[in-house]
């Protein structure tokens, strides 16, 4: 994404999915992993809670419910995102159409997945985010509204900031590419490498 | 001014700051495997980027692969090994492909072929990258985009972590091993409770474990969210160091990879090593353990509803009824395997056990040896023997296997499974499959008893 593409705020229906340690093997189970590009992930993301061992939906599940089939919102559980590195995880929830996710805290690993795929994952505390669980159980599904800039949250009766990094709040509003803009330090990193030349501890794998 | 052992690894990789807050970390050593990997090298096509220094990684076919055979059980995962392969040569990355004599488990094989020293700092595309602190190197999972990254900058972009110091006094009683030990910490941490945390782990109960231990513990320790594990290097570590080339180069100063007597963390835990039993899992998450002489927990140990109904239904995908004994536990599967537990003195301590004995009727066990070397190594000693007179199926391929069952190593719906791995998810080693984790001789004493057993018990 360019510059003049920036995410400022994310507003949409939240479901809530208040379960603890909701870990990547159940966010993208591992037969969705055996692919070399990126798409089609979609299916995979909770499939094993969408969908029963024949491939029927699971009526019972939040996602698969009104107003949340259309949620891209989600409320979450402590520690969303443990286990696994698999960014497919990640891939598999933004095809979805999942646009952020509110919690108490994030696997690191995940955390850094999500920044990297505009998936944006604000911090509150436990009371917030039972509060937030409260209002989207609401099967009217009234609009949550997050302002990346601002670090808020806003619904017609909660009104609260969040914890979000400086460095990541940044990247989610710009969508940058980390990759392109961290050769812009081409040089720094040759000298560091020069200086571990001078050291003698370059490491070679043959 | 007194550092962590952290806070110096961080320091000594620090390339540049960045001005969002960020820093560029650079990566001594970077390690891919087959599945992580094939979308990071497609990234650098499409921005036609090259790979910043081929000589810095490593690729290792491990996650996907069939251990029955050398041959790949299907196409799908042919597609994963091949890609992999033709990405490396591409480029001039060295690759350990099936039938190398050096393939096997990522983060088994990088120790033994001695690719890892103090100070180091080390990237891989799997979260159990944090083995290598074992070695007071600094190591940690990475997603895909990052791999990117590191192969187009041999950098990350990196946030400083809190600081976390997990202290095991003392000793521990006779039966009880590093995967108890990390079992027991996960159980007081929590899941999740080092998120945002570097973990050093201390002690004397830590220090008196051999490598292969340590690594054990460093491995698990994400499973408390760790994004790095560190022990500082001792005579131990460098003993394990001697005769290796690459890493040599290192060691020159394994001494200053240890936190300065006065460093402060930020957070602190005590565990005393005489109060660890030899523990089981009950549920579908790493810190629900018991000892194996206890119950599985019920509904009035708890007092929040949450937990209630965490237990509730943590309970009902295990199958397992509240306050039911662990050993009345029956298993139908043993599996010996992993990054956790598949080491030669893993499997050292599960032939232990063994010898002289056999596994209970209707089990089906199957080890999996972390590494090709790991392999040979056993066979010579007569590991494999004591395994197959036992009645344990002997794979001859090194692989993750049903760890995470990415192959065909999978466990069916409801199938019970005594596993010296490290996650028991729902689904981890196959939808509705049943997982408790322990270590490798506790394994073996299922496997023998046909019910989660207490390996205090065959001696």
């Amino acid at each position: 994404m360019k510059d003049n593409q920036m995410t400022k705020t994310i507003k949409g229906i939240a479901a809530p999915l208040p379960l603890a340690n909701v870990d990547t093997d159940v966010i993208m189970p591992k037969r969705f992993l055996i692919t070399i590009t990126r798409e089609g992930l979609g299916d995979g993301a909770f499939a094993d809670l969408r969908f029963d061992n024949a491939g029927r939906q699971r009526p019972e599940f939040i996602l698969n419910k009104p107003p949340w089939t259309q949620a891209n919102i989600l409320i979450v559980g402590d520690n969303f995102g443990c286990g696994s590195s698999r960014e497919h995880a990640v891939w598999g929830m933004r095809q979805l159409g999942i646009d952020a996710c509110i919690g108490t805290g994030f696997a690191g690993i995940f955390y850094d997945n999500a920044r990297k795929n505009g998936l944006a994952l604000p911090v509150v505390s436990p009371e917030m985010r039972d509060l937030f669980l409260q209002f989207s159980s609401d099967a009217r599904g009234k609009e949550i509204s997050i302002d990346l800039e601002r670090r808020t949250i806003t619904t017609s009766g909660i009104n609260t900031t969040f914890e979000m990094d400086d460095a990541t709040q940044v990247a989610l509003i710009r969508g940058r590419d980390d990759t392109l803009d961290s050769l812009e330090h081409a040089g720094a990193i040759r000298d560091y490498e020069e200086a571990l030349q001078r050291e003698a501890r370059v490491s070679v794998i043959k | 001014m007194s550092r962590t052992l952290y806070d110096k690894l961080v320091d000594a990789h620090k390339v540049c700051d960045l001005p969002d807050g960020d820093m560029l970390i650079y990566v001594d050593l970077h390690i891919m495997n087959e599945y992580t990997s094939p979308q990071a090298f497609s990234g650098l096509y499409t921005k036609g980027l090259e790979v910043w220094r081929a000589e810095a990684h490593l690729a290792v076919i491990d996650h996907v692969n069939a251990t029955r055979s050398r041959e790949p059980h299907d196409t799908e995962s042919k597609l994963l090994i091949d890609n992999l392969q033709s990405n490396c040569s591409k480029h001039g990355i060295a690759f350990y492909g099936l039938g190398d004599p050096r393939q096997g488990i990522e983060h088994v094989v990088v120790p033994e072929q001695g690719l890892v020293a103090p100070g180091m700092l080390i990237a891989c595309g799997d979260s159990h990258t944090t083995t290598y602190g074992a070695y007071g190197a600094l190591g940690f999972g990475i997603g895909t985009s990052e791999v990117e990254h590191v192969l187009a900058t041999q950098t990350l972009r990196y946030k400083r972590m809190k600081t976390m110091r997990v202290t095991v006094n003392g000793d521990v009683a006779p039966g009880v091993t590093a995967k108890d030990i990390i079992m027991k910490v996960v159980q007081v941490v929590g899941a999740g409770g080092a998120n945002g945390f570097a973990v050093e782990f201390a002690g004397s109960a830590i220090h008196s474990l051999d490598m292969a231990g340590r690594m054990t513990v460093c491995n698990m320790a994400v499973e408390l969210g760790a994004r790095a594990a560190l022990i500082a290097a001792d005579e131990v570590t460098e003993t394990a160091l001697k005769g290796h080339s690459h890493s040599g180069q290192f060691a020159y100063k394994a001494e200053s990879w240890i936190s300065d007597p006065k460093a402060i963390f930020d957070e602190e835990f005590t565990i005393s090593g005489a109060d660890i039993e030899p523990l089981i899992t009950w549920g579908t998450s790493p810190d629900q353990s018991v000892p194996i002489t206890a119950n599985v927990p019920c509904a009035e140990d708890y007092i929040s509803p949450k937990a209630k109904a965490l237990l509730s239904r943590s309970l009902q995908y295990m199958g397992l009824i509240e306050g039911q004994s662990a050993q009345s536990i029956k298993i139908d599967t043993a599996f010996i395997g992993s990054c956790t537990n598949s080491r030669i003195e893993d499997l050292r301590e599960a032939a232990k056990i063994l010898e002289g004995r056999h596994v209970a009727k209707g089990v089906e066990a199957i080890v999996v040896p972390g590494s090709a070397m790991t392999r040979i190594k056993a066979e010579a000693e007569g590991l494999r023997a004591i395994f197959e007179a036992a009645g344990f199926e002997w794979r001859p391929e090194a692989g993750c296997s049903m760890c995470l069952a990415m192959n065909d190593d999978i466990a069916m719906d409801g199938e019970r499974v005594a596993s010296s791995t490290n996650r028991n998810f729902e689904g981890r080693q196959g939808r509705g499959a049943r997982t408790h984790l322990m270590s490798p001789a506790m394994v073996a004493a299922a496997a023998i008893s046909g019910h989660l057993a207490d390996v205090r018990d065959f001696k």
